[in-house]
């Protein structure tokens, strides 16, 4: 189910668009904006809110990068992987990560508090290597910076 | 020098707000356009200007503006969208103009949507500016009181409502007609061209689309006309432009300089030049999507013309320097990881071509290439071009890799003979 | 007409088409993999990238994909050249990177487009060396097999599922080389259309799963051109045989009726000539009242002295036997002494409508005709489960209208992505009068739901307000009058308006009303079409041939004139009350019944003739357009007792009547007989050529010249191979040997061109890719309207339906899978046939205080049921929607009144 919350920033999408289908993007974000990520649940309960099938819901979600299909952490740090990081180094940065949480891309921490995920250019290039954690960019990041990055997410 | 897109954005201070942007004669254009312009008046200024869009094609505005339907026949319904996905590895110019003066922007975006008759806009803003979406958010409403956005502005019958739309993250979407799938809430595959979205584009209604840069230009140009604004440019194709330098250069930004500067100013003035124990080796002028270049080509001018003389493209403006320290090949796979990974998986040759690109690569950093690989790599570099791909993000794609080829090849060569990358 | 240059040949071509239709049209072997004929294109694929050139001077060219480029006066194009085949040989290589090349496990090996593309490219060898992309499978129900690592990523299957077919339940996934194509998740694959996706699929991602447990190449199949039996449709097809059993149907190509494709229920129908309830043996009722098997001639003689000169014998027809097979009994009983299978009231309606047909001044469209259509009005039917092809029809008439538009956006209709976008949600006028909810809800601009008069009056009103002269419904209530006028409106601005009704309602003054509708609009000078549904396969046929209906022969036994009944291929229990039916039957001293399936009217015969079904047989139906088309047989059944009905009954007649000397032998002496007794049946004559026609001297081979294991199939029987079997009713042979070339549209056996293995090879056999075959499409229509007609509107209006305090309205309600006889033996749609149930309002259900799933008594026909309640918000108050023809619900005549008693359990 929808929470009332959610249902009603869809409502407020809507009114943006000529028909329901059209906002499924904007529900999709929503609903990963109030829970953190997308369940089987939720696709259905969107398709249900939009009048449109949990295919319709689905094709879109997993075309999108950023629409979470499997359960994150708490956090989720995006490290840029692409080229201006690669240069200046995401790669140690990624290393470091792996030291301080144990997890690979792709993984979560035990705890459930940290998800890490390579992402395509954050478009902060000047101040490679880059990565955003939750809303937060994190530039001109150096292996020693982590730790104290990392603390600041309970 | 002039640097009217940039002149009031101070780093690392909020933007103006509505008043303080009005005080340096914001939102003047649109008085001037609206109350003393026709539509048409202000599509035939700007296509006097000889602005080129900024977003990688380089089309001309004007032009693009002339071919909506206008007058009685045309469609009620109209778009108006602002293009800022900028997704593209290496660009970072339009964060700073979203960031240090949205008003500028929508100012733009207003008068632009008023010279095709356009009701309806969106701002496609690319997914990780956050701080973008909050001073825009902040600056529509503010220019919503004004009575700037809305109906009836500056009671002159013209209504316009402007939205912001956040991506989720796909560099695809930032291709127009992806574009206008992702904004209708659809998987962003790219449209088939013909139809162009002027007559066929946002829920099927004529639409037009410009970038963050190209657009920021318009007040500037309502305000100060044609002449003006072309000769900003060194080498006659009009305005200034936002260069951008990253990689191991001593000073990494971005900056507003005369269209047509040279490479060489860009890179050793502006940028600082080289990190101390880098040399340079080769770099990307206009982004990803753009071809190399070396050394020889320091003193070609960043514009349109000059890049495409020499075999490459101004794309986005922003270089993307290769050193001596790094892999060629190694860069190159990651950029044709990027682009592997971003493609919408609507055509053949991109979405079985680039991961094929990528593995072999893959497998020449790791040692374990063959001759024949070259070949393999050619064979995509020839058939991913443009008109045999969908769109145009395979054909960007194999520009870095074809011109690697090109300049780098001896380090291809010697990743096959030593069975390692040489710098590893 | 324009002209082209192709490879430095000019060529004058048709307009407005694609430069890859045109190639194909033109016989030029140019791949393709996303454009399909009946879809349009996308240009996802690739394939088909061909030279062009700006003009004369132009020598360096670029490559352009032909099927998104239209045709241009002038053109210059390069489509065998290097760089072209270059870059083709290059898409086959990057389809085949991940492609698991398992083609021979794979069901689609022999007869699959990418395996013809890929050789046509002269993709040899691959370079790829790195791991393969695998996905995981999904189970989709019992039609379609699911094998996604095969997937070439044509889009195809997602364009036909969505766009084509409307269905919602299937999508593409992900993106980049993960795109995957199925569902959300697992499950069975809910549009009625899906069974499609074999054919339009390229590869063996989509394989026909019913094929799979008796599995048999393309090569190996003896095939021959048939029509579906399974509605009134007569979509034609193709069905092939091995080892004595059907293993599969396709759908045949027939740019009037079915186009590309046919519905689950005709694709998967088929298993019931392979069921166990087959009739194999001629059976006689000995002195024991046991059935024994005996044989031919002992059956001859007994049938000869029951028909002996005055003998009272009647003979009962069948609406799903063949014009000859129906026409042969008649002849054998005497025309006074025929009955049609059917009952009085669906034997008058289908007179009532033969009648519009024959006299009126609307046309009955083909299904073609129907795609056209810019305005519909259903009047009473829930096409998709009534004709489920028409509903497919339906599906893209509603694109006509906004399509004008786009067309005048200079958009070519067949730039299929760019039309969609361009024409997002919008759909042409299109209303839906039905007493429950149908499956074309989604498409209609409006639906109304009644009662069967209600419905009726709806039309009428309609028809008012087109035409001056038409009759008034007065007492009008509700919302009605302004929904006719809207309705009425927008059928009157349509360049092509169709109505479209039929008997499932059984409802005269429907049909009526539909009559009305369509005339008001012929008579404002609109080309409109009227459109009615029928239930079986020969429904129209046969009811051209006449006759009395079920309820005289009923009567006829009851006064003593039916010591004898012969019954043609039906069971009289799905046509009337099982009470009636066992007086009926009790009184008829000998029952004879010629059918292919034990039933409960074959449980009460006294002599069971066995007979071929449609695959074991030749004859003609009529659809429901008034086409007569030709099924023949595919192959020759072992035993020589299984012979066609009209052989059977033939035979009778020889040993009756004319002393054991036959007078009609092959199927042409059948149908001559037929056109001499009816001219109206003259042009059946022309729908295929003669028994006697050869080509170069040679027959039509059933079997492709790669037919396999000929001389060893049989060795376990036989040593010495047997003589192959002749047909002394076409001009097909049982056997690979004849013809090689393309023969004659009506008697395709099966599509094959060099290099063409896969459906798409029916290109090869198109006049333009997509239009009518070489010599024309198959059938003949028989009936035209009068467009000088001096109709005169019906006056019928019933009036409005008043709820009973006590009793229920029943109506029936249809469904695709379960509602008819024989594909219900099917097992894949045996497993899909819903539970019976007694569908009612909420309000209803309040009053009745039962709830979902309550059982509730009904009495019905001097019946009683004991059904589940269903709750459907459509069905308006004081009716009950009854499934018909599943297991466990009657089968005949609805709408009745009926009682409930004892609710709940
Ligand atoms: C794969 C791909 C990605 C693109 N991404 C962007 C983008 O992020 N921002 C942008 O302005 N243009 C982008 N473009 C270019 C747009 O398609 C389009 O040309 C541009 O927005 C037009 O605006 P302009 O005329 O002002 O340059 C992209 C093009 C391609 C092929
Ligand atoms: S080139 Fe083809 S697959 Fe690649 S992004 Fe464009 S349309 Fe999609
Ligand atoms: S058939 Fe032309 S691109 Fe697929």
């Amino acid at each position: 189910m929808l929470t009332k919350e959610e249902q009603k920033d869809i409502e407020e999408e809507l009114k943006v668009v000529p028909y329901k289908k059209a906002a499924t993007t904007e529900a999709l974000k929503i609903i990963q904006k109030h829970r953190g990520w997308v369940s089987d649940e939720a696709v259905k309960d969107i398709a249900e809110f939009l009048a449109i099938t949990p295919d319709e819901v689905d094709g879109v979600a997993t075309f999108h990068s950023l629409i979470f299909r499997r359960e994150v952490g708490k956090h989720v740090i995006l490290l840029c992987d692409s080229v201006c990081c690669y240069i200046l180094g995401y790669r140690q940065i990624l290393v470091q990560l792996h030291k301080k949480l144990n997890i690979q891309f792709g993984e979560t921490t035990t705890d459930g508090k940290f998800t890490l995920l390579p992402i395509s250019c954050l478009g902060t290039c000047d101040h490679a290597p880059a990565m955003m954690i939750d809303n937060d960019l994190h530039q001109d990041l150096t292996p020693e910076k982590i730790d104290s990055i990392l603390e600041k997410y309970p | 020098m002039e640097r009217p897109l940039t002149q009031y954005i101070q780093a690392n201070k909020p933007p103006m707000n509505l008043s303080e942007y009005e005080k340096v004669g914001g939102y003047k254009a649109l008085h001037k356009a609206l109350k003393e312009m026709k539509p048409q008046e202000v599509q035939k200024l700007v296509l006097d200007s000889n602005l080129k869009g900024r977003g990688g094609a380089g089309f001309s505005t004007g032009t693009k503006w002339s071919l909506i339907p206008m007058g009685e026949n045309a469609p009620a319904e109209k778009y108006f969208i602002c293009n800022a996905d900028e997704m593209e590895p290496g660009t970072f110019k339009d964060r700073l103009l979203l960031e240090g003066n949205p008003h500028q922007l929508i100012e733009g975006i207003i008068i632009s949507a008023y010279a095709i008759q356009a009701n309806k806009g969106f701002i496609f803003l690319r997914w990780a500016y956050k701080k973008a979406a909050d001073v825009i958010l902040k600056s529509i409403s503010e220019a919503y009181s004004a009575g700037y956005i809305g109906n009836n502005i500056l009671g002159t019958g013209f209504n316009f409502n402007l939205y912001l739309h956040r991506s989720v993250g796909r560099y695809i979407c930032g291709e127009e007609t992806a574009l206008l799938n992702a904004l209708e809430g659809k998987r962003a595959i790219p449209r088939a061209k013909p139809p162009y979205p002027n007559i066929s584009g946002l829920f099927g209604k004529p639409t037009t689309m410009n970038s963050v840069e190209t657009l920021s230009f318009i007040p500037h140009i309502v305000n100060n006309g044609a002449t003006w604004f072309k000769d900003l440019s060194i080498t006659g194709e009009g305005g200034t432009k936002i260069y951008g330098v990253s990689g191991k250069v001593k000073n990494p930004g971005a900056w507003e300089l005369p269209l047509g500067t040279t490479i060489r100013e860009i890179i050793f003035e502006h940028a600082g030049g080289m990190k101390n124990g880098f040399t340079l080796k080769g770099f990307l002028p206009g982004g990803a999507s753009t071809d190399f270049l070396t050394e020889e080509h320091l003193d070609v001018n960043m514009d349109y013309a000059s890049l495409g003389k020499v075999g490459s493209r101004l794309g986005t403006g922003t270089m993307i320097i290769l050193d001596d320290k790094t892999c060629p090949v190694g860069m190159v796979h990651n950029l044709e990881h990027f682009f592997a990974q971003e493609s919408c998986g609507w055509c053949t040759p991109c979405r079985e071509g680039l991961p094929w690109v990528e593995k072999i690569l893959f497998s020449l950093e790791e040692g374990t290439g063959r001759m024949e690989d070259i070949d393999l790599l050619l064979f995509h570099a020839k058939h991913l071009a443009p008109g045999r791909t969908f769109c145009a993000l395979a054909p960007g794609a194999v520009e870095p890799l074809q011109s690697s080829l090109k300049y780098f090849r001896d380090d291809y060569i010697k990743h096959i003979h030593d069975k390692r990358c040489p710098w590893r | 007409m324009i002209n082209i240059i192709i490879d430095d040949k000019e060529y004058t071509v048709t307009p407005q088409k694609s430069l890859l239709e045109v190639c194909l049209s033109l016989g030029l072997n140019l791949p393709y993999f996303c454009w399909h004929p009946a879809m349009g294109s996308v240009g996802a694929c690739r394939q088909c990238g061909v030279k062009s050139y700006k003009d004369e001077k132009d020598t360096k060219g670029r490559i352009v994909m032909a099927c998104m480029e239209p045709v241009r006066e002038g053109m210059r194009i390069g489509v065998f050249e290097d760089e072209a085949r270059e870059f083709r040989a290059g898409v086959s290589e990057w389809l085949m990177a991940n492609h698991p090349h398992d083609c021979p496990v794979c069901d689609e090996g022999g007869e699959c487009h990418l395996q013809d593309m890929t050789v046509m490219n002269g993709h040899a060898y691959r370079r790829f060396h790195f791991k393969k992309r695998t996905y995981r499978n999904q189970y989709l129900g019992p039609f379609v097999n699911h094998e996604m690592n095969r997937c070439i990523h044509c889009y195809r299957c997602v364009r036909f599922y969505r766009g084509y077919a409307g269905g919602r339940d299937f999508n593409n996934f992900a993106s980049r080389n993960h795109v995957y194509f199925g569902r959300h998740e697992d499950g069975v694959l809910q549009n009625e259309f899906s069974g499609n996706l074999v054919e339009v699929c390229p590869t063996g991602v989509f394989t026909d799963k019913t094929l799979k447990k008796h599995y048999t190449r393309k090569w190996d199949f003896t095939s021959a051109p048939s029509i579906c039996t399974h509605c009134g449709l007569g979509c034609n097809v193709i069905a092939g045989e091995r080892y004595g059993s059907l293993r599969r149907i396709r759908s045949r190509y027939n740019g009037e009726v079915n186009g590309y494709f046919i519905c689950n229920r005709g694709r998967y129908g088929y298993e019931f000539v392979n069921h166990e309830k087959r009739i194999k043996k001629i059976l006689i009722r000995n002195t024991l009242g046991d059935l024994e098997e005996t044989d031919k001639e002992t059956v001859m003689m007994h049938a000869a002295q029951l028909f002996s000169a005055r003998a009272a014998v009647i003979g009962i027809g069948s609406p799903r036997a063949s014009l000859e097979s129906n026409f042969t009994l008649q002849k054998l009983v005497g025309k006074s002494n025929y009955f049609q299978g059917v009952s009085g009231r669906e034997a008058e309606l289908m007179n009532t409508i033969l009648g519009i047909l024959r006299k009126g001044p609307a046309r009955s469209p083909s299904l073609k005709d129907i795609e056209k259509a810019d305005a519909v009005l259903v009047i009473g039917e829930d096409v998709t489960n009534t004709a489920p092809m028409l509903a497919l029809a339906l599906r893209q008439s509603v694109r006509q209208k906004p399509l004008e538009k786009i067309k005048a956006m200079n958009v070519p209709e067949w730039q299929d992505a760019a039309v969609r976008e361009a024409m997002q949600q919008e759909k042409g006028p299109f209303y839906i009068a039905s007493c429950n909810e149908t499956n074309l809800d989604d498409i209609a601009t409006k639906t109304f739901h009644g009662s069967p008069d209600d419905i009726a009056r709806l039309g009428f009103e309609v028809a008012a307000h087109l035409s001056a002269t038409a009759p008034r419904v007065s007492n009008q209530v509700s919302e009605m009058p302004a929904l006719a006028e809207e309705i009425a409106t927008a059928l009157k601005e349509a360049k092509r308006p169709l109505v479209v009704s039929g008997i499932s309602s059984l409802s005269t003054e429907m049909i009526h009303a539909a009559a009305n509708v369509a005339w008001a609009l012929c008579g404002s000078g609109k080309r409109a079409e009227l459109s009615f549904i029928m239930p079986e396969a020969n429904s129209l046929g046969t009811s051209m041939l006449g006759g009395k209906s079920l309820d005289d022969a009923f009567e006829a036994a009851v006064r003593g004139r039916a010591e004898t009944v012969v019954v043609l291929e039906n069971d009289l229990y799905r046509r009337t009350a099982k009470d009636t039916v066992d007086k009926f039957l009790d009184t008829c001293k000998n029952v004879i019944v010629l059918d292919y399936l034990k039933n409960e009217t074959t449980a009460k015969a006294d002599v069971i003739i066995p007979v071929g079904t449609f695959i074991e047989s030749d004859g003609t139906f009529v659809n429901n357009e008034g086409r007569a088309q030709r099924y023949y047989q595919v192959y020759l059944p072992s035993d020589p007792n299984l012979m066609e009905s009209w052989r059977w009954l033939g035979e009778m007649i020889g040993q009756v009547k004319e002393n054991s000397k036959p007078s009609m032998n092959n199927f042409a002496d059948f149908t001559n007989a037929l056109v001499d007794s009816y001219p109206e049946f003259e042009d059946i004559k022309e729908i295929t050529p003669p028994p006697d026609f050869r080509i170069a001297g040679e027959k039509i081979p059933r079997q492709p010249h790669r037919y396999s294991g000929r001389t060893a199939m049989l060795a376990n029987i036989h040593v010495s191979e047997p003589k192959p079997p002749e047909d002394p009713d076409s001009p097909l042979s049982f056997t690979m040997e004849g013809y090689r070339n393309e023969p004659p549209s009506s008697i395709i056996p099966f599509y094959w061109s060099p290099g063409w293995n896969s459906v798409q090879s029916i290109n090869k056999y198109q006049i333009e890719v997509g239009g009518s075959l070489h010599g024309g499409d198959p059938g003949k229509r028989l009936i035209e309207p009068d467009p000088k007609s001096n109709y005169k509107y019906f006056t019928d209006i019933p009036e409005a339906f008043k709820i009973r305090d006590n009793e229920f309205l029943t109506v029936p309600v249809y469904h695709i899978y379960g509602s008819e006889e024989m594909s219900n033996l099917a097992p894949g749609i045996a497993s899909l046939i819903p539970k019976p149930y007694a569908a009612m309002n909420p309000d209803d259900a309040g009053k009745l205080k039962v709830k979902k799933g309550d059982e509730i008594n009904l009495i019905m026909i001097d019946q009683s049921y004991r059904l589940p309640v269903e709750i459907k918000r459509e069905i308006p108050k004081g009716i009950l929607g009854i499934p018909v023809g599943l297991p466990g619900t009657p089968h005949y005549v609805l709408p009745a009144w009926c009682k409930i008693s004892g609710n709940k359990t």
